[in-house]
């Protein structure tokens, strides 16, 4: 079937299997291979897209179910083209080493889009607790949480305009 | 413009761009033109005889390419997936070594043991036909537990391996621990099980073949610690094909800890299929198939008895362990339980005799090998535990009774009586940083606070030492290894003086891209940009033994560290030529090549360039180009260690452990960049703290199925399980490595079982609990408490 949907700011228009989940549109029909798949319950968090500003599992989503909706994978974060510029989040999770194997990374950078989004200003508590459905077995998660309250001290400072 | 980063220093890592923006490249995500999908289809039962299988209906599916079974793989004449140890008991007799073949032959012996492999166009007509092979199976009781599998009347796995012991092993001195133990003032005993974990990288394994009929070459992609070590086993020892026509290669992998470390029978079968089917094939194992499939880790019943003299000195150690092998060896499995364990349970006291004794056992459960620490934490977590039984049936200070035996930072180099000497260390000075650190002075006042709550508050140490950087390879063959243990690495100066190392470790989360480019730019004085690093790819990589034991910077930066100076070294001499003067009157710094005492000098680039374009060059003596290799066996293991203080606090009503500070002071040695070092501690850590809290494979006993076979049923810490962590390194220098490095990767997974245990059963001392078994969840916390406050209740 025809589905109709806004990817990473862009128009698009799949052709998929109506039983087709939005992991494996991404990753087979669309070649957008930075949104992971670490688990067959929805427990990892590493298929995680913001769908209309919300943090979902995309394991857990049929792609019919985008149709007119927004989603914004971590492709779409950042660096189009050649650049190596990233968003403020990424570069917090650069910059306080909040990865390793970078397995769960795409989907801790959406949830951190998500819950700043929602809360511009998230203490270590909300943050730890906003990170329930995610699964990192590398990092212990402390830097992690460092870089979400830094990405989101720096996505909510004003622009030096220089 | 310059930009040296050397050791010592904190670069942001160079890989993490590809892996922020979603350009990683994962086995997973890679595409081959006109691929297949491959499905394997495994046991459901534990243990039992395979009547037939029937793949008639199976084949008449659309898209179906090929069912392949053990029968075909006895017909080829294909070898079983081989081990590399072997252990021998005490008289010399080797283990039992029942053949491990790549598909199922004759009969099951565990829950995910492969029995077929379909090949089809798609994933769907993959798994239709595999739903359609017809197996029928005569199901034969199951052991899954130690106890039971030695008991006399246990269902034996293999005819030839009576009471399913695969070595009876040992190692210390028995008659003199014997001795010992009549002479003491105090024995301390206790029973404990050192629970069977999964390791759960959070990318599934996966791999991808294809044959070049044309060539005679094939490719195996796939999710591996060691892609050097899988051609090598693979192509010799079990498809028996040219090794120089095997490429396997690993690239971007999402997390190992062990589980990719091993030669899996799936690489075997997927390789050799690709052949006979003539298209690429894909394979990516669902999370329920690696929780059957992975190898697991752990699973150790023990034993232990600590005698010490009236003073609470310790005079001897004696250890039982039965440690469960699972249905077969895998690539490292006897080695671990035996000679990563014992050589470690004299951890950092002068304990003067040990004597060691290991029952290795075969199961109908998935093999069991290396995870994380891998021996070491079963090793740390025995003498640990016991340190503090001992100490409070003696009424000794658990600080104070490790103050006693401590072995003096002066006494080392130390040699233990379990083989290793260890070549330095201070682990009082680990353990006083540790107490500051961790304000255990104020815990009294923390733990009163807790009381005003209601809840239980307690502090556990473990003061613990590991041996890393595997390993020297004499030293390993001695002890039955069947390879070498070395490391390799190739610095390519290209024209620009720009650099290329190629090295045999493998970077799947440690930072590899960052570290060794450091130690090349400071070696070399190019610019840290300047620096790649190249690792996971055979037909790129001249040989290496990868990343495991903490060994990619031990060996492997070594390596490349000696690589470097054979670069200075002939750099010097082309410099010599250039600026006509002497060989040994040019000097090196920071990137330039200049004559002793004089301004003639050339830039480290200018010299690459020279080498590459020889106009002006002594080539009659020196060859021309700029690359240099080496490898590195080192002389002995390294050493790190430290102190782990744990602080949890006990929920009475509910039995929830809460870890509300942990601190660790670690000796790793050298540290070449600390971010890094201080991640792969948070990470090793928050591991060990699984291990403790939450995380243990369940087996049903009588029907062998594994109970905990997804992230549903098997725990995991998250985010908000686990407090920030205080971590502190207090360094002494690895007399034996060139950097004096002692490797970090396992260090927070041996250390912190230990002090998360003792700081548990702290909380609950008044009660009169000794021991707590991990994983110390909810239900066993609040059970034990009810016990010991309820006794009638007990039953």
């Amino acid at each position: 079937m025809i589905v109709n949907f806004t990817l990473n700011g862009r128009a698009r228009t799949v052709d998929v299997e109506p039983a087709t989940l939005v992991s494996e549109m991404l990753r087979e029909n669309l070649n957008l291979t930075g949104t992971h798949v670490g688990c067959d319950t929805s427990q990892c968090g590493a298929c995680v897209v913001l769908f209309n500003g919300d943090a979902v599992k995309s394991c857990t989503l049929l792609a019919p179910a985008l149709e007119g909706g927004t989603l914004m994978t971590i492709e779409g974060l950042a660096a189009k083209g050649g650049s190596n510029q990233l968003h403020p989040m990424q570069q917090a999770f650069h910059q306080n080493h909040g990865l390793q194997c970078g397995f769960c990374t795409p989907g801790m950078v959406m949830t951190a889009m998500a819950m700043v989004g929602k809360n511009p200003k998230p203490t270590e508590a909300e943050v730890r607790h906003g990170l329930e459905g995610n699964i990192c077995r590398c990092t212990g998660y402390q830097n992690i949480v460092t870089s979400i309250i830094a990405g989101a001290a720096a996505m909510n400072a004003p622009a030096t305009g220089d | 413009m310059s930009n040296i980063i050397g050791i010592g220093e904190s670069p942001r890592r160079k890989e993490d761009f590809r892996f922020l923006t979603g350009r990683g490249n994962y086995v997973a995500d890679m595409k081959r033109p006109d691929a297949t999908v491959g499905v394997f289809i495994r046991s459901p039962h534990a243990h039992a005889a395979i009547r037939s299988i029937d793949t008639t209906a199976a084949l008449a599916l659309p898209g179906v390419e090929v069912i392949l079974t053990g029968d075909d793989v006895a017909a080829d004449g294909l070898g079983g997936m081989p081990c590399g140890w072997g252990i021998s008991n005490a008289e010399g007799v080797p283990m039992k070594e029942p053949a491990f073949p790549m598909l199922a032959q004759g009969k099951v012996r565990f829950v995910g043991d492969m029995v077929a492999f379909v090949v089809a166009d798609t994933l769907a007509q993959a798994r239709a036909a595999a739903e359609l092979v017809k197996i029928n199976y005569d199901v034969l009781p199951a052991v899954v537990g130690v106890l039971e599998a030695v008991r006399p009347g246990a269902p034996q796995l293999f005819d030839d391996v009576p009471n399913n012991l695969c070595c009876d092993w040992e190692m210390g001195d028995k008659a003199a621990v014997a001795v010992a133990f009549r002479k003491a003032a105090h024995v301390a005993r206790l029973s404990l099980v050192n629970n069977r974990l999964i390791g759960n990288p959070m990318e599934p394994r996966s791999a991808i073949a294809e044959y070049n009929a044309g060539t005679g070459h094939y490719t195996l992609w796939t999710t591996s610690q060691f892609p050097h070590v899988v051609r090598f086993l693979m192509a010799a020892l079990v498809l028996n094909i040219p090794e120089q026509k095997l490429r396997v290669v690993a690239p971007d992998v999402g997390g190992g800890f062990g589980v990719k470390q091993f030669h899996y029978g799936e690489e075997a079968v997927i390789t050799w299929a690709a052949r006979r089917v003539g298209r690429p094939i894909k394979w990516v194992a669902d999370r329920s198939e690696g929780f059957v499939s992975d190898r697991h880790g752990r699973d150790h019943v023990t034993e232990a008895e600590l005698a010490l003299d009236e003073n609470g000195k310790f005079l001897a150690l004696k250890v039982h362990t039965l440690a469960n092998m699972g249905a077969y060896l895998s690539t490292f499995g006897p080695n671990i339980p035996t000679n990563l364990y014992a050589p470690l349970l004299g951890g950092v006291y002068t304990t003067p005799v040990i004597y060691c004794n290991v029952k290795v056992v075969f199961t109908n459960t998935v093999p069991v090998d290396a995870y994380r620490g891998a021996g070491r934490p079963e090793a740390t977590f025995v003498v640990e535990r016991i340190v503090d039984v001992a100490a409070a049936e003696m009424g000794i200070d658990r600080v104070e009774i490790r103050r006693r035996n401590i072995i003096p930072k002066e006494a080392y180099p130390y040699q233990t009586p379990m083989l290793v000497e260890y070549d330095s260390g201070d682990p009082m000075g680990c353990l006083e940083g540790a107490l500051v650190a961790a304000d255990v002075a104020g815990f009294a006042e923390r733990k009163a606070a807790s009381e005003r709550e209601g809840k239980f508050r307690g502090l556990g140490y473990s003061t613990y030492v590991e041996a890393c950087g595997l390993a020297p390879s004499r030293f390993a063959g001695r002890l039955g290894a069947r390879g070498g243990l070395y490391e390799s690495a190739t610095v390519r100066v290209h024209p620009t003086g720009q650099v290329t190392v190629l090295i045999g470790t493998h970077n799947h989360g440690q930072g590899h891209e960052t570290t060794f480019a450091q130690i090349i730019s400071e070696k070399l004085g190019v610019n840290f940009e300047n620096v790649d690093i190249v690792f996971g790819d055979t037909d790129r990589v001249q040989f290496g033994m990868g990343t495991y034991g903490s060994r990619s910077l031990v060996v492997g930066g070594a390596a490349l560290s000696k690589a470097g100076d054979k670069v200075v070294v002939k750099g010097k001499k082309i410099a010599a030529h250039l600026l006509e003067a002497g060989e040994h009157d040019i000097e090196f710094k920071e990137g330039v090549f200049s004559v002793a005492g004089t301004d003639r000098s050339k830039t480290f680039q200018e010299i690459a360039g020279a080498a590459y374009v020889p106009h002006n060059y002594p080539l009659e003596v020196l060859e021309p180009g700029l690359e240099e290799q080496a490898y590195y066996d080192p002389i002995n293991f390294t050493y790190p260690g430290g102190c782990h203080i744990a602080e949890v606090e006990i929920d009475p009503e509910t039995g929830i452990v809460t870890l509300v500070r942990y601190t660790a002071v670690d000796d790793v040695g050298t540290v070449i960049n600390p971010m890094i070092v201080e991640g792969q501690l948070h990470g090793g850590i928050v591991q060990g703290v699984g291990q403790a809290l939450f995380e243990g494979a369940v087996y049903d006993e009588v029907s062998g199925q594994l109970l905990s076979g997804s992230f549903m049923d098997y725990t995991m810490p998250r985010a908000d399980h686990v407090p920030n962590m205080n971590i502190q390194t207090h360094s002494t220098l690895c007399t034996h490595t060139p950097m004096g490095v002692k490797g970090c990767g396992e260090v927070g997974t041996i250390g912190s079982p230990a002090a998360v245990i003792n700081s548990v059963v702290d909380a609950l001392s008044h009660l009169g609990v000794q021991h707590v078994d991990m994983p110390a969840t909810p239900n066993r916390i609040w059970r034990i408490i009810q016990n010991a406050t309820m006794p009638q209740a007990a039953e």
